[in-house]
């Protein structure tokens, strides 16, 4: 019996083997660089003559994890980056999606999945740092670094540049619906416009919700003062009576489908709600704001064999007609200098999208990340902003009553079956 | 007869896997701290949530007693028609839940938004808006639609069983309608019942997408609190673990207690 099942185990491996080895080696002869770009409408004259054939028919495969809905992929009219990678390298990319960065973090910390690349946002990135959980980037490997903008090297949350390549970025705005709102909004005090009470949405995360408070109350947006903390729970507390909900992604449905009236959220993804419904308009509030930069890096629990692959992956992500791609289909601003000079001038020109240098250094703020201790009490502040406090000794009595109900239905069946073998 | 033992191997390798171990790291998470000292500070910690606690019990409470309300009259119904269509109507019961429980919920959403489709059709008339999205009723709602036919399922199935002759014969002995529902139907159906309220009742407590999606945010359940320490900004599994132990503990309870009312009206017959 034992000999037949590992007869047929055998077999079976054989046969799944042998199926790889067809798949892969079919089309052994890599097709000339021009003619696979071309394939997919990239122009070879804006490509880097970087060698991206010299892991061809190694059969590696990169596990890429990112955002939902944050690279040009399964569009039938864009390129797809991946597939075009792929055509490019012959390395297989596996990619998979996540939706917070805390996902990520925990994701990698539990070692439940093995990534080569991720792209975390900036906090995230300077917290990964901290804990030893980022590869240092070999970038010589990635030469197409010398394409970002000068501006996005060395950033607060990576100060030697070497853990990190920026990938997309933008800042918080104010989306509002010009249907539904007279004044002209330019400060976040909007949001606190008894005016639009019942039409407000707000962020549902703490960091980006006290970033808004923190704004609009001229303090840092990386504070971690207990009383500055204090003074804006109280401000978010006010702002609850009138809000709508707390939302992330579902303010796409209620903002486009005018449920909303005012909101804070990404430029970029403002951008795209403005394409889906022309009443929409979005601002960057006067008090200044929030200014995020996801990058893409690589953890340590990654294949190490793999390393340079994921190099190339980075550098290729960097070459700019990929980087326009990705930068046209997420809505998100791109910090590779020659695709944003591929943007048209509509885009290049608005300066919610890309703000002048001067522009982010006076009015906007990275988020670092926080000490464990501060990053705890903002946590505490907004679960207790969330969940209302108001009845404590409810649960005490709900316990006591549990208890003596068991204890009364205990006694009641015990008394019945004495009165009943009578 | 005896029945073989080996075949239970599979399913108490399942539960093995599956059920006790992941059982003994929320426990194991729930009494330490990050740095792996056994600790009570996360139950203690608890004591902050105990409102929200409260409200997520007391909001499944209401959903199972209003699933209960509209199931009872539903299955009944359904048991005495011919056989036939009684499978069109299971059917149409399940019909429903092919769709993903997420779009299902989804689409709650497009109907109760501020300008959806309930408040356009109103507008016809003359009358609203109303707001009938982000609060508790909401909330409650979509507990109650999605957890709906795990209460009639059971409870058809149960009284499927029950003899129209029993029925026959309290309305012969000159039995109302009230008394026949409290002294034949109900005794009778008390196992679809017990089952039916544990089915709703459970997931409700523990849901967190619902309260998200109709609640807007502002109905937070400790479904929510707890899926926050696992994904959300406050990433902490230790107290994530303690929150969901002290859940499970309490839902424990309250099935136990109501199991013994179940078995106390079992005894009549």
């Amino acid at each position: 019996m034992k000999k037949i099942i590992s007869l047929v185990l055998a077999l079976a491996l054989v046969l799944s083997l042998a199926g790889c080895g067809q798949s892969a080696g079919s089309d052994e002869k890599r097709l000339p660089t021009e003619e696979i770009l071309e394939s997919f409408g990239l122009d070879p004259e804006l490509f880097s003559d970087y060698d991206y054939g010299r892991f061809y028919g190694q059969e590696i495969t990169l596990n890429v994890a990112n955002w939902g809905e944050y690279m040009s992929i399964n569009d039938d009219e864009m390129t797809d980056v991946n597939e075009a990678f792929e055509a490019l390298t012959g390395i297989e990319v596996n990619y998979k999606t996540y939706a917070s960065n805390e996902t990520l973090y925990s994701k990698l910390l539990s070692g439940g999945a093995t990534y080569d690349i991720v792209i975390p946002s900036d906090y995230m990135i300077s917290k990964m740092i901290k804990e030893g959980m980022l590869e240092k980037l070999n970038f010589e490997n990635i030469p197409n670094l010398a394409n970002i903008m000068p501006s996005f090297l060395n950033p607060q949350y990576d100060p030697d540049n070497e853990y990190s390549v920026p990938y997309l970025w933008g800042m918080v705005c104010i989306i509002y619906n010009t249907t539904m709102v007279d004044d002209e909004i330019t400060s976040w005090s909007s949001l606190w416009d008894p005016k639009y009470e019942g039409d407000i949405l707000m962020f549902n995360n703490p960091r980006d919700a006290f970033g808004i408070a923190q704004a609009y109350l001229g303090y840092s947006l990386n504070t971690e003062n207990h009383a500055e903390l204090d003074a804006c729970a109280s401000l978010l507390r006010e702002q609850k009576e009138i809000v709508q909900g707390y939302v992330m992604d579902e303010i796409f449905d209620k903002m486009e489908g005018g449920s909303a009236a005012i909101a804070p959220y990404y430029v970029g993804d403002a951008v795209t709600m403005c394409e889906d419904n022309p009443d929409l308009d979005f601002v960057i509030p006067e008090e200044g704001t929030n200014w995020f930069v996801d990058a893409i890096c690589i953890p340590t629990t990654a294949d190490h064999d793999n390393k340079e692959a994921a190099e190339m992956y980075i550098n290729f992500l960097c070459e700019p007609e990929i980087a326009l791609a990705n930068c046209d289909y997420v809505g998100y601003s791109t910090p590779v200098t020659q695709a944003y000079e591929l943007l048209d001038d509509d885009a290049k020109a608005d300066e919610r999208r890309y703000p002048s240098d001067d522009f982010l250094a006076e009015n906007t703020e990275v988020f670092v990340n926080m000490s464990d201790e501060a990053n705890a009490y903002m946590q505490e502040l907004w679960t207790q902003l969330k969940v209302d406090n108001s009845n404590v000794w409810f649960v005490p009595i709900f316990l006591v009553c549990l208890i003596a109900a068991t204890i009364a239905v205990n006694v009641y069946r015990a008394r019945k079956k004495r009165r009943d073998s009578f | 007869m005896k029945t073989p033992r080996a075949l239970a191997i599979p399913y108490a390798v399942w539960v093995l896997i599956f059920t006790v171990v992941p059982l003994g790291l929320v426990v194991g998470f729930a009494f330490t701290n990050p740095d792996g000292n056994i600790t009570l500070e996360n139950i203690f910690a608890m004591s902050e949530y105990m409102s929200v606690l409260f409200r997520s019990i007391l909001f499944a409470i209401i959903a199972t007693v209003i699933c209960l309300l509209i199931a009872f009259p539903a299955a009944y119904i359904i048991s005495r028609v011919n056989a036939i269509n009684q499978s069109t109507f299971i059917v149409l019961l399940m019909v429903p839940m092919w769709i993903n429980f997420l779009l299902r919920t989804y689409a709650w959403m497009t109907l109760l938004e501020s300008n959806g489709l309930i408040n356009r059709l109103l507008g016809l008339i003359d009358l609203g808006p109303y707001s009938l999205i982000n609060n508790s009723g909401a909330v409650i709602l979509g507990m109650v639609y999605n957890y709906l036919p795990f209460m009639i399922l059971p409870l058809y199935s149960v009284m499927v069983k029950i003899d129209h002759s029993i029925i026959e014969a309290a309305q012969d002995l000159g039995s109302n309608k009230i008394r026949l529902v409290r002294k034949v139907l109900l005794p009778l159906s008390m196992p679809g019942i017990s089952t039916g309220v544990i089915a709703v009742f459970v997931p409700s407590v523990s849901t967190f997408i619902i309260s998200r999606m109709l609640g807007g945010g502002t109905n937070d359940l400790i479904g929510d609190i707890i899926e926050m320490q696992f994904s959300g900004n406050s990433y902490n599994p230790h107290l994530g673990s303690a929150m969901a132990l002290v859940l499970m503990i309490i839902v424990l309870f309250m099935m136990s207690l109501f199991n013994q009312f179940g078995s106390e009206e079992d005894v009549p017959l």
